[in-house]
């Protein structure tokens, strides 16, 4: 089968690759580009172990074809630690609070939060068991994802100077 | 020196040791999407592998045409069972002591079996050559009630033992049996039934289901022909048998195999067995000369690998008038799908399940378990379960509620009156295990009072009444469950998979600069062994648990174990571990001696260091130990310090827990809401609460599941009805209820620390906690048994069959 080409900026950097024009944006990311933060937990989008931050928006990359980000902006789990290295606030909070047990959840989990917190800075427990609805976790029952995520808003709300995590949702932004 | 001013408890604190709610060390890899899976894993030339799966529940294979497929762009090699056959690989002996085709042989016992593997250069090269294969079948007649499968004249499914009477676990009486376990007094049970006051009767249900951990089942195998040295990566729970395993089956010398367990993303039991997947996947290697990946999708996951329960449970309980229980009678018919693949110790076929008399003192008590074949997947494991345990738990929980509802009786009141008192410990349960040690009333009562246990009763009265003045449409269930689990399999004398000992091990290495590196036979799904095995390290031998490195899961360089599942990582390992460590502070103490130039019985140890008794300011701390044993001649000791544990546990361990769940029912749409759930448990010594607590949150999240809408499902074709996400329920965060932990300490008297294990319990003790709220909400229009998931279908059923529906 032919193959497309396919140029799009992932974590702030251009990247571009051959694809299939079936190839699903999941695969394309995990096995051509080496980006193996999303996971696979379904390839049938219901259980946002695979979701990734497009064009500011929440979308689970194994209901997009490789070819359908082309041109995007893309942020992985990966773009959202701090450029000196050290773990972004939600990725701090999900290790604080324990929202995490075998982590497999965690890269799409952490990217839905993420995006999550800039739709609502100041979102109730509701609003964010409702908003990471689409990510299912197996391990950790939810209650202390819950508390990492409302703890990472409150963080973020308290230095109002932009932490490196907004930088990102940020050039995600302008990139649009 | 800033240590010279610490105090001990400073000192103690800073080393992160038991008892401390220590961050894991795993999460700066996993939160950074750092983690290596095994479908991260990408070597040079890796070939993909996936199977040609039978649409029919039943069918004789008339016959496989390959060519096509074979001419796809992409496709290296197709296997049928006919390629497998002269290497004797077309079956495999599976872990219960029954075999399993790897590729259809013949014909197919259930649908989703793997019929033939496609190897090809990608996924979707491998999808275009599975889609490619011709397979004719011939269907045969379904059979996927496990009673009408010992019907005389049912359909022979395993056409392979046809002659066979005797099985693994002794005789077979027909075609579709596989074995009759029998345990406890049957005529001395029967005698007590014909003469007690009362005897409740009830079938109790526990329906199939599925682990599904987030990360399917996969391996990447990896055959060097130079070396000749198979290399095997995978989602394995337990890599050293794997490793046995394989070379038993495949031929290869064990030393030439190393299997490594990279991170696993989660388990839950269904990363025990060992799948067709896996030896296909060997095969393909030594074919093509190259590493060959295979990893389920979802619903290759959902078909085929693990299903869990799926017994049918006919009980009858005796008490006297007043509720003292006098007898417990089980009969099981277990559903073991197409081949008996369950993962159990080799001497219990249906598991643990004979700790089905729970948390009472039961006098007599008989249990019967047939198991047999049906057109269903093959499994039977332990889904975050100690073998059929979750089982046993929900069986005596109903069957108190039954016996409850009989004798007209509050059922936190029947179970007071019939636990086992702490005097009692250690106790001789009838169907022979010896509990070591619990304090149930305190447990007990400690929840009742948590949840303001007669106000609620109050509460749920009055809104009965205004049900029935028809000013709500609402009922409150109140679910009660004191759950008494088994773990930490187990004694090398009764417990052991395929001849290999459940003992488990560890490997200590102290550096010369006083940090360490530890190896251990198990292996972390989530449970975050790098954190707390550090910490019973850190506790024994007084090195910060933050200078300790964990590894396991690589068979070249970890010591022997069984691995992790059964709640048996902290009974068996971690008390390996604890062993290992003080075979260290031992060597420690004769080196501390000589340094401090007096007699080894002359220091003892405290937190990090050894101290001359009478003489506190002459110590030398494990650092500078640490560093002597590698630099300094000492008459009669060794260089180095280094230990290993191999720990054969003197029995199982026995946490308990009381779990107490409040609910309300929509009786009109049949929905429910969690008001509250809370959970006791008692794990013995809590090595990192914060650890246990994320344990309970999940495990009572999957209880959840399984009691209110998760199951796997077949038509009378054998179809499988749940095979995505779409059917199978998984809670999200939104309908995941919110839960608030406590606990008891009653530490296990032979464990080394007195820990238990608690990994199993919020799903032992959750599924008949949600389930018995259900119950509770209908009892007073007299609901007595209705089977789980309790759907919102079925709960408007209930509702309906009670006629509230008006
Ligand atoms: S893998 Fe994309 S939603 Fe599950
Ligand atoms: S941490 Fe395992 S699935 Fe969420």
């Amino acid at each position: 089968m032919s193959k497309m080409h396919i140029k799009f900026h992932l974590n702030g950097q251009e990247v571009e690759g051959l694809a299939e024009p079936r190839m699903l944006l999941i695969h394309f990311l995990r096995e051509n580009l080496k980006v193996t933060g999303p996971h696979i937990g379904c390839e049938t989008s219901h259980c946002g172990a695979c979701t990734v931050d497009l064009n500011g928006k929440s979308v689970k990359s194994c209901t997009l074809f490789a070819c359908q980000a082309d041109g995007a902006a893309i942020t992985t789990v990966e773009g959202l630690t701090n450029p000196d290295g050290t773990l972004g606030v939600l990725q701090e909070m999900f290790r604080e609070h324990h929202g995490l047990q075998c982590g497999f959840c965690t890269p799409g989990m952490i990217t839905r939060a993420h995006r999550l917190l800039q739709e609502n800075p100041t979102p109730t427990e509701e609003e964010v068991r409702f908003g990471i609805s689409g990510n299912l976790c197996r391990c950790t029952g939810y209650q202390n994802i819950v508390k990492a995520i409302l703890a990472a808003a409150e963080q973020l709300n308290a230095h109002k100077a932009p932490s490196s995590s907004e930088a990102v949702g940020q050039n995600v932004e302008a990139a649009e | 020196m800033k240590d010279e001013v610490q105090s001990p408890e400073e000192r103690s604190a800073g080393l992160k040791g038991l008892g401390c709610s220590r961050k894991r060390v795993e999460d700066v890899r996993f939160t950074q999407g750092r983690g290596n899976y095994v479908d991260d894993i990408k070597l040079d030339g890796m070939l993909t592998g996936d199977f040609v799966r039978s649409p029919y529940a039943h069918a004789r294979i008339l016959s496989i045409n390959t060519e096509a497929a074979l001419a796809v762009p992409g496709v290296l090699a197709v296997l049928t069972a006919k390629d497998l056959e002269p290497l004797g690989l077309h079956w495999m002996p599976t872990l219960a002591g029954d075999k399993q085709m790897v590729l259809a042989d013949g014909k197919v016992l259930f649908q989703g079996q793997e019929v033939a593997y496609v190897v090809a250069t990608d996924r979707y090269a491998a999808a275009d050559g599975v889609a490619a294969v011709e397979v004719d079948y011939e269907d045969l007649p379904v059979v996927t009630d496990p009673f009408k499968a010992m019907d005389p004249d049912a359909p022979v499914l395993r056409e392979d033992l046809a002659g066979q009477t005797e099985g693994a676990h002794g005789p077979r009486r027909h075609h579709n049996h596989i074995f009759t376990w029998e345990q406890g007094d049957k005529a001395a049970t029967e005698a007590v039934l014909a003469e007690a006051d009362v005897v409740a009767e009830e079938m109790v249900y526990y329906h199939r289901t599925h682990p599904m951990p987030l990360e399917t089942c996969g391996c990447v195998a990896s055959m060097d022909k130079v070396t000749g040295k198979l290399t095997l990566w995978g989602t394995f729970q337990a890599p050293h048998a794997v490793r046995t395993v394989a070379s038993l089956i495949s031929g290869i010398a064990e030393h030439n195999i190393r299997v490594i367990s990279p991170d696993i993303g989660g388990g839950f039991g269904n990363k025990v067995g060992v799948y067709p997947g896996y030896v296909c996947s060997i095969v393909a290697s030594i074919v093509t000369g190259k590493p060959v990946k295979w990893v389920e999708s979802r619903m290759d996951n959902l078909m085929s690998t693990a299903f869990a329960r799926d017994y049918w449970m006919q009980g009858k309980i005796a008490a006297t008038k007043e509720g003292k229980i006098t007898g417990l009678w089980c009969h099981t018919t277990a559903d073991h799908g197409g081949f008996d693949a369950c993962a159990d110790p080799t001497k219990f076929p249906a598991g643990f399940m004979n700790i089905c008399t729970g948390s009472y003192d039961i006098p007599v008590a008989y249990l019967a378990v047939d198991g047999v074949y049906t057109n269903k997947a093959p499994g039977g494991v332990a889904y975050r379960c100690s073998f059929r345990v979750t089982e046993a738990a929900y069986f005596i929980e109903r069957m108190i509620e039954v016996l409850a509802i009989r004798l007209n009786m509050d059922a936190a009141e029947l179970r007071r009156i019939n636990f086992i008192r702490k005097d009692q410990f250690p106790y001789q349960s009838a169907l022979g295990w010896e509990y070591d040690s619990g304090d149930y009333h305190t447990a007990w009562e400690k929840a009742l009072n948590a949840v303001g246990y007669d106000v609620l009763r109050r509460e749920q009265a009055e809104r009965l009444e205004a049900f029935k003045r028809g000013e709500t449409r609402k009922l409150i269930g109140i679910g009660l469950t004191h759950f008494t689990e088994i773990v930490g399999a187990g004694p090398v004398k009764n417990c052991d998979i395929l001849g290999l000992g459940m003992f488990d091990s560890c490997e200590i290495r102290i550096h010369p600069t006083g940090s360490a590196i530890a190896r251990l036979g198990t292996i972390s799904q989530g449970q975050g062994h790098a954190t707390t095995f550090a910490q019973i390290i850190a506790s024994e031998i007084g090195i910060p648990a933050d200078d300790i490195t964990l590894e396991e899961g690589d068979t070249d360089t970890a010591p022997y174990g069984l691995g992790t599942y059964g709640s048996r990582s902290t009974p068996v390992a971690g008390a390996a571990t604890a062993m290992a460590a003080r075979k260290i502070r031992a060597k420690a103490q004769m080196i501390a001696a000589y340094l401090l130039e007096v007699h080894d019985d002359d220091v003892e140890f405290e937190v990090d260091r050894f101290v001359v008794k009478g003489a506190p300011e002459r110590f030398k701390t494990m650092k500078e130990i640490a560093f002597a044993s590698y630099n300094q001649a000492i008459p009669g000791v060794e260089p180095g310090l280094e230990a290993v544990s191999y720990y054969d546990p003197p029995n199982m361990t026995y946490p308990f827990g009381a779990y107490i769940c409040v609910m309300e029912i929509d009786v009109d749409t049949g929905e429910h809401e969690v008001r509250s759930f809370y959970a006791l448990d008692d794990c013995g010594t809590r090595i990192n609460p914060m650890i246990i607590e994320g344990q309970v949150h999940g495990g009572a999240t999957e209880g959840y599941a399984i009691a209110m809408g998760q199951e796997i499902a077949y038509d009378e074709m054998g179809n499988h009805k749940t095979a995505t996400l779409m059917d199978f329920f998984v809670p999200t965060a939104w309908e995941t209820p919110h839960y608030t932990t406590d606990f008891t300490v009653t530490p296990s008297p032979h464990h080394p620390i007195g820990a238990k294990g608690v990994g199993e319990s919020p799903n032992v003790g959750s599924v008949p906690c949600f389930s018995n709220a259900v119950h509770d909400a209908f009892r007073p229009f007299g609901l007595v048994q209705s089977h789980m998931p309790h759907d919102h279908w079925r709960i408007w059923k209930i509702a309906e069959d009670l006629g509230l529906h008006v």
